[in-house]
């Protein structure tokens, strides 16, 4: 991996992200905007960023890091009774995007996403 | 291993109508499976929490697949809108298995 240009891998991250959220999506076009997503601009440690997301209106939101190993970090689903908007403690390897999917109970998608400065990386060891 | 505990921090009474938040936390190493052992150079095998649901009377409130990204101790936090007393339940799922269930109770004020 280290061998491949900067450039190839940031389309390989871009992949990963793409197939995840059109595997969310389920094919349906992802509009930009309607999803709020909350996270520190510096990290000084990436083994705990705490984030949150919210969307009006939401049935469901994917949140992704782009530069992980694996970009999946979780889905939250969100019942009649629930505020569309939770917060959680998320692990990132590097400096990155966050990047969170809102589902809309109209079937339509929105999407947002934030970088992350990380000091130290959370995937050691 | 450390116990696995869940905990929860949510409000015992609430007005009907009105919104509250809940916080939970639960004691787990989140083990990504990306790890090493320093001494074998051997990859710790992957054990993390995958599904954490919050159930309020019966009714699924919020649920959430985690991937290995989520952090030590899964924190979660939402809110929700209080249909009258009743009892919120909450379990998380191991990779392994396990559930791990706790429930708190809403009482209207």
């Amino acid at each position: 991996l280290a061998a491949l240009p900067a450039g190839a891998l940031r389309a390989a991250e871009h992949a990963d992200v793409e197939a995840a959220i059109a595997a969310f999506a389920g094919g349906a076009p992802v509009k930009e905007g309607g999803v709020e997503v909350e996270a520190p601009e510096i990290a000084e440690n990436g083994n705990t960023v705490p984030i949150s997301v919210a969307a009006e209106g939401a049935e469901a939101i994917l949140i992704l890091a782009a530069g992980n190993p694996n970009p999946d970090v979780a889905t939250f689903h969100f019942g009649k009774l629930a505020v569309p908007a939770a917060s959680t403690r998320i692990r990132l390897a590097g400096t990155q995007d966050v990047i969170a999917v809102a589902k809309f109970a109209d079937g339509s998608f929105g999407r947002a996403a934030r970088t992350v400065k990380v000091t130290i990386g959370g995937c050691g060891g | 291993m450390a116990k696995i505990k869940p905990r929860v921090k949510a409000p015992k009474k609430a007005a009907v109508g009105e919104i509250i938040e809940i916080k939970t936390l639960i004691s787990h190493p989140m083990e990504s499976g990306q790890r090493k052992d320093s001494k074998t150079g051997e990859r710790i095998p992957r054990k993390i929490i995958n599904k954490f649901v919050a159930t309020f009377e019966g009714e699924e409130v919020v649920s959430a697949d985690l991937h290995p990204a989520v952090s030590a101790n899964p924190y979660i936090r939402f809110e929700m809108k209080v249909p009258g007393p009743g009892e919120l339940r909450f379990a998380w799922t191991d990779d392994d298995g396990s559930v791990y269930e706790t429930s708190s109770k809403i009482a209207i004020a």
